[in-house]
């Protein structure tokens, strides 16, 4: 059979597919569900009007994108039945548990308030129907907690045994599997990485209307909420990915060195620059690096000994039989480059807004604005810059939006194929965890309807946020301002519409 | 009784919950075609479930991952066996949470239109597929030695599990019509109740003949106080809501949906997916479970968790409690 359509490949590529397509949708709903919550949080507590347009023009961008988040989690839990029998099999009794935790305790969560939130408007006091968007916030960050407990255990199993007989792992510790280091440093990263796209996102749109100066009290509290998330969470996001980093430097020795295409271990290792190598010969031809540096993010010393590819491979080939364990590297690479880059671009762009958008810190009185004015863009001390220079900044805001969702996915391709060949690393290799009873023909029906589906749902998702982007915050209503004060609506008028319907 | 015994009914317990709750969504779906004469109606239907679907659906997501938990092997097999008509099923529900959401988001004709369109066969073909899968857990499928499933999917399509489909189909249908009644004020209210009948009637004749055949092929004394239980229970629930009882029906059809799935599963035990090509290969309670340990964490997850779901779950049914009707939907600001 033709290697590029084995039903191994064919389920790598689906799985690589409808999983990167769902992460699309995951970091966002993490973020926008606290973000719109806090601001849920601040119009209850100040009955300022702009929080709750804020509120509503947020919350809406968040359920057009919940929902898809929703449809493509869907495929995600029967994928290993479907397409991983054999890893079920073999990995059920640990890996199933986190899982049916996560469907337990945070899907019901999420699923349930999520409800009572886009219906509640009109049913529920302010303070319950406030308490319903952070249990939906409470139930996306249990379930990221969850899943990627699970993925951890891929990485770096821990707390199972082998069952000789059954021929499976076994679980024996699962508060091993949950609070193990590599559990709690991949949390660590995945969240604030989460945030960092929600606030990139939050920054662009704000940017956009007030480069527009359009819905200028709504979007200036907006692109601050959004420029401050930036700010924290990039800081976040690069300590743990530091952090992650060590960890896997120590368990997973191959995918740091694959991702610094350091063939040879040195001692000091240098940071790469740029390289480009030609993999069967197991060097690299061209090669810009920054002495010392590896070493540092691998030990936290400048002068350390870290392993390269080649060495590690001969270990591993020592340990586990003849064969190659060598992930794909120019992959490892550059999707390790590409996370960094894209990810960090963000923060730099939301950590210079922060500063040039700066509202009283500073900043000389007649640079000051008004709650109904676009803020100034002051670089220096004593004068706002030019047209051109402050167009440029929210034409970089705007079009760096969606910086972090490039980085979040080569994130993960980095850490999933830098994984290769393990499924389960050092337990199970990928090739030995595919069904064996579905057939190449059903995997190929299978991956193209995916992967239609989701293309053809990608443009009407992207057109509806457009849509209720270019809309802007909607005027408040009545009914808005004077929210019911018995839980299932105060029924003075028996035919009154419902606040919200579908 | 041992902790997969416990497992395996816990799972039986899910499926009721899904069936009991997406049952009746599904049906509304279904009636968005038969029922409803214009959109105004189209959208009441929609939103007497539009608050709660979405957590329904998450009884199927627990099922699995606790099938999966709980019994590897049967999620192993199940899935990876089922493979083209489960894909079917992943694709209708993925368009099904789209449409619901996304709808109303813009006024053009167009866009409305075909979400609905795919409302009703979105609803429709999960209603009819649950059955037909259901069908072959019960009747038993080709598996090998490795547990593998090794029959095609012309297999699956046999006439036990079909007329198991047609089952489902009616009775979700008749489920969502008296949902319906119950749920909404005005004219459609009163063909609800209509239809219900019609539906009821045609329900319990297919439900019949599929429990007996169920019934003869492998039944027991305890499957045949369910089978007595799931008829009876439809049968009261007709005479309910010929009487304008719309409440007493509800309980009634869902009563039905319980037993019918006791019923089955209770034929099943302690099988979780009986091998038509040799007993022995059959997937049982014992050799497709996970290790005691990891049953005892899940059972004290579910069992601190599942009771707390249905209670916040209760609550938001009551929150909704109010029917609704054409007067009710305002039409949005787009």
């Amino acid at each position: 059979m033709d290697l590029a359509l084995a039903p191994e490949t064919l389920a790598r590529w689906q799985f690589g597919i409808t999983t990167v397509y769902h992460f699309l949708f995951v970091p966002l709903t993490i973020s926008l569900a606290a973000l719109t919550a806090g601001l849920q949080t601040a119009w209850v507590r100040t009955e300022n009007e702009k929080y709750l347009r804020a509120t509503k023009f947020w919350g809406k961008l968040f359920l057009i994108n919940i929902a898809m988040g929703v449809v493509t989690g869907i495929v995600q839990e029967f994928q290993f039945g479907m397409n991983w029998s054999d890893y079920s099999r073999f990995v059920g009794d640990v890996f199933g548990a986190p899982l049916a935790f996560e469907a337990l305790i945070a899907f019901f969560f999420e699923s349930t308030f999520i409800g009572l939130w886009i219906f509640g408007w009109d049913k529920l006091p302010k303070k319950i129907h406030l308490a319903c968007i952070w249990m939906v916030s409470i139930g996306t960050i249990l379930s990221a907690y969850f899943i990627l407990a699970a993925n951890s255990w891929m990485q770096h199993p821990v707390g199972y045994r082998i069952n000789k007989e059954k021929g499976r792992a076994e679980l024996t510790d699962f508060w091993a599997v949950l609070t193990q280091n590599t559990a709690l440093s991949q949390v660590f990263h995945t969240m604030s990485a989460a945030f960092l796209t929600g606030g990139a996102f939050m920054v662009g749109i704000a940017a956009f209307h007030l480069y527009r100066k359009k819905h200028i009290p709504v979007m200036k509290t907006s692109l601050r909420l959004g420029l401050v998330t930036v700010v924290i969470a990039g800081l976040l996001t690069a300590v743990s990915g530091d952090v992650l980093g060590k960890v896997m430097f120590k368990q997973q020795p191959m995918k740091m060195a694959a991702a610094e295409a350091l063939w040879d271990g040195e001692a000091p290792a240098p940071f790469s620059v740029f390289a480009y190598g030609d993999v069967e010969e197991g060097h690299n031809k061209v090669a810009i690096e920054v002495p010392g540096l590896l070493s540092f993010l691998a030990n936290d010393d400048f002068s350390s000994y870290v392993p390269g590819i080649n060495d590690v491979n001969k270990a591993e080939q020592e340990k586990f039989g003849p064969g190659d364990y060598r992930p794909n590297i120019p992959v490892a690479y550059w999707g390790f480059r590409w996370m960094i880059g894209f990810g960090m671009t963000s923060f730099a762009i939301g950590l210079a807004g922060l500063w040039l958008t700066r509202k009283k810190f500073l900043l000389p009185k007649h640079l000051r604005v008004g709650e109904d004015e676009v803020p100034h863009v002051v670089l220096f001390r004593n004068k706002a810059l030019g047209p051109k220079l402050t167009r440029l900044y929210w034409l970089a805001a705007i079009w760096t939006l969606g910086f972090p969702l490039i980085a979040n996915s080569w994130g993960w391709i980095f850490t999933e194929m830098g994984r290769q060949p393990w499924v389960v690393y050092g337990v199970l290799q990928t090739r030995r965890a595919v069904s064996p009873g579905v057939s190449q023909g059903e995997v190929l029906t299978s991956m193209i309807v995916f992967t239609a589906l989701y293309a053809v749902l990608a443009v009407v998702e992207v057109k509806l946020l457009v849509k209720y982007v270019k809309a802007g915050p909607p005027e408040l209503t009545e009914a808005d301002l004077t929210p019911p004060t018995k839980i299932g609506g105060d029924s003075r008028d028996a035919d009154k519409p419902m606040a919200f319907s579908y | 009784m041992e902790l997969h015994d416990v497992w395996f009914v816990l799972i039986a317990v899910l499926w009721t919950g899904y069936f009991f709750l997406e049952g009746f969504d599904f049906g509304v779906g279904i009636l968005t075609k038969l029922l409803a004469r214009d959109r105004p109606e189209r959208r009441v239907l929609i939103n007497t479930i539009g608050p709660v679907w979405d957590g329904n659906e998450v009884w199927l997501l627990t099922a699995g991952g606790a099938t999966f938990a709980a019994f590897p092997e049967w999620y192993a097999t199940l899935f990876s066996g089922f493979y083209l008509p489960l894909l079917f099923i992943l694709v209708c529900l993925i368009v099904r949470g789209v449409a619901f959401e996304y709808r109303a988001k813009r006024p053009e004709e167009n866009w409305q239109r075909n979400w609905e369109t795919a409302i009703f066969w979105t609803s429709l073909l999960p209603a009819f597929l649950w059955g037909v899968a259901f069908g072959n857990i019960v009747g038993g499928v080709k598996i090998d030695r490795n547990f593998e499933y090794v029959g095609d999917v012309w297999d699956l399509l046999n006439p036990y599990a079909l007329l198991g489909g047609l089952v489902t189909l009616t009775l979700f249908t008749f489920h969502g019509a008296v949902f319906t009644a119950l749920k909404t004020v005005g004219d459609i209210r009163e063909r609800a109740r209509k239809l219900a009948l019609k539906v009821g009637v045609v329900t319990a004749l297919v439900a019949l003949v599929f429990l007996l055949w169920t019934q003869i092929d492998s039944g027991d004394a305890k499957s045949m106080v369910a089978l007595v239980v799931a008829v009876a229970a439809l049968v009261a629930a007709l005479v309910a809501i010929q009487a304008g009882r719309e409440g007493w029906s509800f309980a009634f059809s869902g009563v039905t949906i319980v037993a019918a799935v006791a019923m089955l599963f209770l034929t099943l035990f302690p099988n979780v997916m009986p091998s038509t090509l040799n007993a022995d290969w059959s997937l049982t309670v014992t050799n497709a479970s996970s290790s005691p340990y990891t049953l005892k964490i899940m059972t004290w997850c579910a069992g601190v968790a599942t009771p707390l779901v249905m209670l916040y779950q209760g609550w938001t049914y009551w929150v909704f409690r109010k029917r609704i009707g054409t007067q009710h939907i305002a039409e949005p600001a787009h």
